[in-house]
């Protein structure tokens, strides 16, 4: 089987940051939290590969680190995506057109009033900011969107006959649901989680530079964008890149996301043609 | 059309009355007392008392929530509690800022992105559909900020052309102020075309292969003519729901945006508001935020309905 180009080349991308990330775990060329001023701003060079920023922090390991917490709060936000929103959507279908399909459809609606940021604003006036905030209201966010895929993909499983056998041979609507629609839905749920993990990491990265998200001394790129907002006119080089390992590995997911769509669903490939 | 409208409407209003419960529920379970924690802990029991009677927090849940959702109703979003003046007319000076603000980057957006859909649709499966969809590839990847920070390096710092931030004010005149409001925009904008971009062009090359263009190409017509006059209308639909829903993502990013620019709109508004615990700044512009949201979506379902009119007599 030919794989897309768009996964491999995705694949590899994030594949990367995603190694970069655990290795942070272990390992970093300095410790990330490590002030040292004396040795500010410091251009690549001499031990430092990627320079040092205006409080004299390696930046390499701060990159590092700061792929380890994007990472984690982006998986994090789809995991409750999906163990909250795959359920409620199967449920949705599997009692369609009941009032608990209205129910759920409407609440779902309702968040959908609500952007990430905003529900990142209400629960950070009231529980303060921290990262464990940026999941719940990027996570918050994720689950009318599972919910809907679900519901829409699970509703046309439902009209398939070897689900009529299903029923004939005496399974009740939870266990077809778990037995025989999320196992067919389970495509279309691995590529938007990939979207909505790409989208965690942006939503990340601008809870964090505002001051919503990880708070220091946990680096994170959309911190590192907030601090070098100062200094970007005399040193460039602290925005442009944590700016890039953003792009990066959005971009990498992204491609993930399309090419796995074209090997999972290859009717949308030729509808594209 | 009427009916659908009003059934429309009437969901609206509950979708309202649902996110108001919501969000001044989320502020009622702060741990302890409001009055308290906005006043922080050296606060005097009877500067506590006196703000707690200022708030109206001696009621019960129910008279709360119904003096505050009958107060924005009549426009009285409460006092700020730090600015010591009405919510409502702090609010109302920074939407000067940020409404323009959506406004701009929406219309910037809009004008990029149909273009630049249509041409790759109509150039499919050639080096210029390809490097439009590399582009908006890269395009949805960038973040709106850091877009924001490069383009001040390059048009506000190297070549001085706009300012690098801050907001005249419309009274120093429109120039200016729509000049202060150009790099936020773009900024904005960026993220948007490029989705926008894609879905018109999958819209117009979905359109292209239904029958009904078969036919018009069948009578005489060249592709052009018959994706102007049968194919635009029926492809519009998503690229409607996708411009619905960006305004949502719009306000919420100019919130983000407002900070790299230093832009006294509702998102500087906010911040403030959460770092001075000022919840009544907060809930209202909270709330205020969501109630754009869900009047977009209600004027995108009648437009949906304006173009097409299967929703207007189906379900």
């Amino acid at each position: 089987m030919k794989l897309p180009v768009q996964l491999v080349a995705g694949s590899v991308l994030f594949g990367a940051f995603l190694v970069v990330a655990c290795l942070s775990l272990v390992w970093t060329p300095f410790p990330v939290t490590e002030l040292d001023i004396a040795a500010k701003l410091q251009a690549p060079g001499n031990g430092h590969w990627l320079g040092t920023d205006h409080l004299g922090r390696d930046m390499t390991s701060m990159l590092m680190a700061g792929a380890r917490t994007s990472i984690a709060v982006a998986l994090v936000a789809v995991g409750i995506g999906i163990i909250l929103g795959v359920p409620l959507g199967l449920a949705a279908a599997a009692r369609r057109g009941s009032l608990l399909d209205e129910v759920i459809m409407r609440a779902n609606d309702l968040i959908f009033a609500f952007p990430s940021l905003v529900i990142a604003i209400l629960i950070t006036a009231v529980f303060g900011p921290s990262a464990v905030n940026a999941i719940l209201a990027i996570g918050i966010f994720n689950v009318p969107v599972f919910a809907r895929v679900a519901r829409g993909a699970a509703l046309s499983i439902w009209q398939r006959e070897f689900i009529l056998a299903a029923r004939v041979a005496g399974k009740g609507p939870a266990l077809i649901s778990a037995e025989h629609i999320l196992p067919n839905i389970a495509n279309l749920l691995v590529v938007q989680g990939t979207i909505q993990f790409s989208m965690g990491i942006l939503a990340e990265a601008g809870l964090s530079y505002v001051g919503l998200g990880a708070q220091p001394p946990t680096p994170s790129w959309g911190r590192m964008l907030a601090d070098a907002q100062t200094f970007f006119y005399s040193d460039p080089r602290l925005a442009i890149l944590p700016g890039l390992c953003i792009v990066m590995t959005v971009l990498g997911l992204n491609l993930m996301g399309d090419g796995l769509r074209d090997l999972l669903d290859p009717r949308l490939r030729r509808a594209v043609r | 059309m009427v009916h659908y409208a009003v059934t429309r409407l009437i969901s609206l209003t509950l979708s309202l009355v649902a996110a108001s419960l919501v969000i001044f529920l989320v502020v009622e379970v702060i741990p302890g007392d409001p009055a308290a924690y906005m006043l922080g802990l050296n606060a005097s029991p009877e500067a506590v008392d006196a703000l707690r009677d200022a708030l109206g927090l001696n009621g019960s849940l129910p008279e709360r929530y119904l003096s505050w959702a009958s107060g924005m109703l009549r426009g009285d979003f409460g006092t700020s509690y730090t600015y010591r003046v009405p919510v409502a007319d702090l609010v109302a000076q920074r939407l000067w800022v940020s409404v323009p603000l959506a406004i701009y980057a929406l219309t910037v957006s809009t004008l990029i992105a149909l273009p630049v859909g249509m041409l790759a649709a109509a150039r499919r499966g050639r080096a210029v559909d390809y490097g439009i969809i590399g582009a908006t590839q890269l395009g949805i990847a960038v973040p709106n900020f850091w877009f924001a920070m490069l383009l001040v390096v390059l048009l506000a710092i190297t070549w001085p052309v706009f300012p690098a931030g801050g907001f005249p004010g419309w009274d120093a005149g429109a120039w200016q102020a729509i000049k202060a409001l150009t790099l936020p925009a773009v900024a904005l904008a960026l993220p948007q075309a490029s989705i926008l971009a894609r879905v018109m062009r999958s819209a117009l090359i979905e359109t292209l292969g239904q029958d009904y263009i078969r036919t018009a190409r069948a009578k005489g017509l060249s592709e052009g003519e018959a994706l102007r006059n049968h194919g635009l209308r029926n492809a519009m639909i998503p690229v409607l729901t996708i411009i619905g829903l960006q305004f949502s993502f719009l306000l919420a990013g100019a919130i983000i945006i407002e900070k790299v620019f230093f832009l006294p709109g509702l998102g500087l508004l906010i911040f403030q508001g959460i770092t001075q615990r000022d919840l009544v700044v907060v809930e209202s512009v909270v709330m205020l935020l969501v109630f754009a949201v869900i009047l977009v979506t209600f004027l995108v379902d009648l437009a949906y309905a304006a173009v097409d009119p299967r929703l207007r007599h189906g379900r």
